[in-house]
């Protein structure tokens, strides 16, 4: 039974569903663990196991019908694989009837009346929610020292970084508390916390996951996306996760897709993309040797590399620092104390009803890029900060659109550092920023890109191998990253503590 | 000195759509608070925008009616601003790039066939979604905040600083007020503030050319409270130039009660509203081929309408104007001409009797009739009472000479204020039918002759006057019911005229 | 380009966050630091490129005229600090 939480998704399916274990036990299982592991990794912020066996046991009365019939009577859709199987969601999605905090003090008490298009659609599927994930607040932050909730602690090493936005999602799967989670990303946030945890982690392209239900942070540069310990679990997450949805109208009308169809092609004649740009002075020694040697095995699976150039790399970071506070600003202004959250307990007047409330509800770096966007987007400033960032954005998407032409996939390393540790950074925003120098041009270019474990480096931390995809390439990236994970078993590594 | 008064109004026009403009919630009006606020229109975390078609098409409509550009891509942006209405903190607007720009509207000022008209220059139109409102009364001194109307569809249609007077001001107002319900895409009650403008306005020395600092004007919600609240800013204004005082940009609010404007306590930061793209709405792209479809279904513009009835019937351009001053009113007078085929004759009817009838049960606080609700049937406005058919049968009555002129206007009044009932019918139970029996009308004008013999001895001596009195002696004679053509015929016969 | 202490008054108050005096000192240090580190964009030629204002180059999507929501005031007025007879209730607003 206690091998089951190193399974694939595929394999806790086929346990389900030749009944060697119910939806109840497995979601038992994992809570089990949240109570043992939990309390010192700080992960999960909201459990509910009544819901949570509610959940199970429905699973449980679905998986009765066989795979892959129909039902005689009306209709009941084929069994999906993920029914029965737990997950947890990054705090970020809003979930009916479930605390939805967002990591901050303004929606410490905010129970979501509805639920997110993610948490719908995984819920239809029959996957059974443990509970709700911690996280940099409103996502803002790549070490998750921002939550209003504490910081989440890194499996491999309590007292380093978990990475973040998404820290909860990762630190929970690494010390297998789920077998899988929901994440969101607007610069790294998915991909950054699943190279310091030891895990698979994918951004779709802008538009394949609906935003809709995900408190917003950058509206154009959020994406959910599904985190797990493979590239196979992650591609059946996604099958599950992506789709249009006509409440987000920047939800893409596209057929479904199954991720996993090309999992196993093999990778013969791939050309890997490598920007001198991500392989530069900034990055670890460590990191480097890893992924120079993950690199090594995708030659000997049939790969080629081929130099490529994005010139105008370097500039993403300070392009997204303009870009991400600006939406943001706006995006925060609903937290007002006037509908819903935290307000004041004492004030004059209306307007230090609102001053209060958002001094009070936010945290410090929450308020900078509040502060930041406000300035950016001020009268007399738009033009030379906000208007000449997006058109930085473009110089970044085309740079991407000319080294496609060369390559299949692009590789580099997902961070420039393993996990650090807790304060090493959080004095200073820029350097903290920094972190996210090699995932965000994705993000402003929209493209789907994704971290795999390719090994471990200083202190025995792991470090990821961030592959970029063409738009849309979601498939060929999982296929990439699958054949790179049937070599090698980094994945399957499991942190000492948690055993 | 001789001063220039500038005016340009920004309108609110409130769209007929079902459903909001970002969500699918109710606009109906008159819901209990925050029932017709859906999570969307809370702004709850995680929500999100999609746009509502029909509205899209009402701003087609009004480009394609003012003869604007429609722009082939639009852009929404946010205007930021805090306000316990505006739930989301901003408000979804269209900034940089409209969806219509340019374009104007022909407006007429002054009375009767001495009006004059001016094209008044619009600068743009744009879609956005309304605020909620706020209510000051009656919670302990809190402000209640009701929902229901945030997010309602809007055009806000700005003019260029065109108009030099209030009566200018009103007039376009009214135009613009009878256009957006003659193609369907408001329905104009300013009372429920389906239609509200904001006038700013300035003054300058008669022959300068630089404006002076204008003022803004808030919610003017009655064509009459615009009159009087531009005739006292203007006045406000020039009194504090000629005592020495700068005019400083301000909002201000107008006061029915007092007729007074007044400043809106000022923020200090309230303009910079930090526009910028909404990411969660891409462009808005308008085809030719959905501007083609949305303009065969366009009905027969006003100005076009005015144009035919003084091309077709001969009517002058003021009564053709009053005709089309509004699609209900347009309609009327068209049904019954296409019945009676006597143009002039309903142009009158309509003109006078109708109107005139129209105003007495107005409650408009205009006093204007507000003839489109013909077409709208809706509850607790003015309608007109007698159908263009039974009106065109009246007509027909009186050219066919059963009854004459002025008997029809008692059957008009009969029919305006009484039981639905038929035309044949009230003039048969009225007893107006005319005489026509020539044999009849010849005996009585022979006892009129025989009995005024005066009279016709002062015709003949060439007095004119004197065969008006035998007219009259001879209608009277017939109690009204004889036709005072036949009777005039008649008494020239006899008379030897 | 570095801000001064009205500089970052006058952000807070657009922002509707309120900073004591400490704070207004440490957020101008802050701000000024990411201020300039973004500041390297201005050196960037950008003449004659598009703004990119979204990542992906598709219209906006319409939706039909349908009224699909329901009431849901009690669930959502659950939710808010202060109500009262249906309305949300807020500090007085002077105009």
């Amino acid at each position: 039974m206690s091998d089951l939480i190193n399974s694939s998704l595929r394999e806790l399916s086929a346990a389900l569903a030749a009944k060697k274990v119910s939806a109840v036990e497995l979601a038992t299982l994992f809570l089990d663990r949240v109570e043992k592991f939990n309390p010192a990794l700080n992960a999960f912020i909201t459990l509910d196991h009544e819901k949570t066996l509610a959940q199970a046991r429905a699973a449980d009365e679905r998986l009765k019908v066989p795979k892959g019939t129909q039902s005689a009577g009306a209709g009941d859709p084929a069994i999906s694989p993920l029914c029965g199987i737990p997950l947890a969601h990054k705090d970020i999605f809003c979930t009916k009837g479930w605390r939805t905090t967002c990591g901050s003090k303004i929606l410490a008490n905010f129970v979501s009346p509805y639920d997110a298009n993610v948490v719908e659609k995984l819920a239809a599927a029959g996957m059974v929610t443990l509970g709700k994930l911690n996280m940099d607040e409103f996502a803002m932050g790549s070490s998750n020292e921002t939550s209003y909730f504490g910081p989440v602690k890194n499996p491999w090493d309590v007292s380093c970084v978990p990475g973040g936005s998404s820290g909860g999602s990762a630190a929970a799967i690494a010390a297998r508390l789920t077998p899988a989670a929901t994440g969101t990303d607007t610069g790294g946030s998915i991909r950054q916390p699943a190279a310091l945890c030891g895990l698979t982690g994918l951004k779709p392209t802008y538009g394949v996951v609906s935003r809709y239900g995900m408190i917003a942070f950058a509206s154009s540069l959020d994406q959910g996306g599904p985190m797990a310990k493979s590239a196979e679990d992650c591609a059946l997450l996604l099958s599950a996760m992506a789709g249009f949805d006509a409440r987000d109208s920047t939800s893409l009308e596209r057929p479904p897709e199954d991720y996993s169809r090309d999992l196993d092609q093999p990778l013969t004649g791939l050309r890997i993309g490598l920007p001198q740009e991500f392989f530069g002075a900034g990055m670890d020694a460590d990191v480097r040797a890893a992924v120079e040697t993950a690199l090594a095995e995708y030659r000997k699976l049939g790969a080629t590399t081929v130099e490529v150039r994005l010139p105008n790399s370097g500039l993403s970071v300070p392009a997204y620092y303009v870009i991400a506070p600006a939406e943001a600003s706006s995006n925060l202004s609903r937290f007002d104390g006037v509908r819903y959250g935290h307000r004041a307990p004492e004030y004059a007047d209306l307007a230090e009803m609102y001053s209060r409330t958002r001094a009070q509800g936010f945290g410090a770096e929450v308020k900078r890029r509040i502060l930041i966007g406000a300035y950016v987007l001020s009268h007399g400033y738009y033009d030379a900060y906000y208007l000449q960032a997006q058109k930085i954005r473009r110089l970044i998407a085309a740079d991407f659109v000319a080294a496609f032409k060369e390559c299949d996939v692009i590789m580099g390393p997902t961070s420039p550092s393993v996990a650090f540790a807790f304060g090493a950074k959080s004095a200073d925003p820029v350097q903290m920023y920094l972190s996210d120098i090699y995932t965000i041009s994705t993000n402003l270019a929209g493209l789907p890109g994704m971290s795999l474990p390719c090994g471990f480096g200083n202190n025995d931390m792991p470090v990821g191998l961030q592959i970029i995809g063409n738009w849309f390439g979601e498939a060929k990236m999982l296929n990439v990253a699958h054949q790179y994970q049937k070599a090698t078993d980094w994945h399957t590594r499991m942190p000492g503590g948690v055993k | 000195m001789n001063w220039e008064v500038v005016i340009g109004l920004e309108t609110h026009a409130q769209l007929r759509t079902k459903s909001k403009i970002f969500s699918g919630s109710s606009i109906a009006f008159g819901a209990e608070p925050n029932v017709q606020a859906s999570a969307v229109d809370i702004a709850l975390p995680g929500v999100l925008p999609v746009l509502n078609r029909e509205a899209v098409v009402c701003a087609i409509k009004f480009g394609l009616a003012v003869g604007a550009q429609i722009a082939p891509r639009s852009i929404f942006a946010r205007k930021n601003y805090f306000y316990p209405d505006l739930p989301k903190g901003y408000q979804i607007s269209q900034f940089e790039i409209p969806v219509v720009l340019g374009g104007g509207l022909t407006i007429r000022v002054g009375a009767g066939d001495t009006a004059t008209e001016k094209f008044v220059h619009l600068t743009r139109a744009h879609l956005e979604e309304d605020a909620g409102k706020s209510l000051h009364e009656d919670f302990h001194g809190r402000t209640g905040i009701d929902l229901n109307r945030a997010g309602t569809p809007l055009l806000e249609i700005v003019t260029e600083p065109e108009m030099r007077s209030s009566a200018e001001a009103v007039a376009y107002a009214k135009a613009l007020h009878a256009l957006v319900q003659w193609i369907g895409i408001c329905d104009g009650n300013m009372q429920e503030g389906s239609f509200r403008c904001d006038a700013n306005v300035s003054v300058r020395p008669l022959g300068q050319k630089e404006f002076g600092t204008r003022r803004e004007i808030k919610n003017l919600n009655s064509f009459r409270f615009m009159q009087q609240a531009i005739d006292f800013e203007v006045q406000w204004q020039i009194n504090e130039i000629e005592e020495g005082r700068a005019i400083h940009q301000a909002t201000v609010l107008f006061d029915p009660d007092s007729g007074e404007t007044r400043s809106m306590r000022s923020k200090e930061d309230a303009h910079d509203y930090r526009y910028f793209p909404d990411p969660d709405l891409l462009p808005l792209e308008i085809t030719a081929d959905w501007i083609a479809q949305v303009k065969s279904g366009l009905p027969e513009l006003p100005q076009a309408m005015k144009a035919r009835f003084e091309a077709d019937y001969g009517l002058s351009p003021y009564d053709a104007a009053i005709l089309t001053g509004s699609r209900g009113m347009a309609e009327y007078f068209t049904a019954a001409v296409d019945v009676c085929n006597q143009p002039k004759l309903v142009a009158n009817w309509v003109i006078n009797e109708v109107r005139r009838s129209m105003s007495e049960g107005a409650s408009d606080q205009e006093g204007e009739p507000l003839a489109s609700e013909v077409r709208d049937g809706l509850p607790g406005r003015d309608v007109i009472r007698i159908p263009a058919g039974k009106l065109a049968k009246l007509i027909s009555r009186i050219t066919d000479a059963t009854i004459s002129n002025a008997g029809a206007k008692k059957v008009f009044i009969e029919l305006w204020t009484g039981p639905d009932q038929e035309v044949d019918e009230v003039i048969e139970r009225m007893g107006l039918k005319q005489i026509t029996d020539t044999g009849a009308i010849e005996a009585l004008v022979d006892e009129v002759l025989a009995a005024n013999q005066k009279s016709v001895e002062e015709y003949r001596a060439g007095k004119e006057k004197a065969f008006n009195a035998l007219v009259g002696q001879a209608m009277k004679a017939t109690r009204g019911k004889a036709n005072p053509q036949q009777v005039t015929d008649l008494l020239k016969k006899k008379l030897g005229a | 380009m570095s801000l001064n202490l009205e500089d970052v008054a006058r952000i807070a108050r657009l922002a509707r966050i309120e900073l004591s005096a400490a704070e207004r000192e440490t957020t101008r240090d802050q701000l000024n630091g990411i201020l300039g580190f973004i500041e390297q964009l201005q050196a960037v030629d950008t003449a004659g490129i598009e703004p990119m204002a979204h990542a992906v180059d598709v219209v906006q999507r319409l939706r039909p005229d349908t009224v699909t929501e329901t009431d849901r005031r009690a669930d959502f007025q659950a939710l808010a600090p202060e109500t009262e007879a249906g309305l949300y209730l807020v500090p007085r607003v002077v105009e």
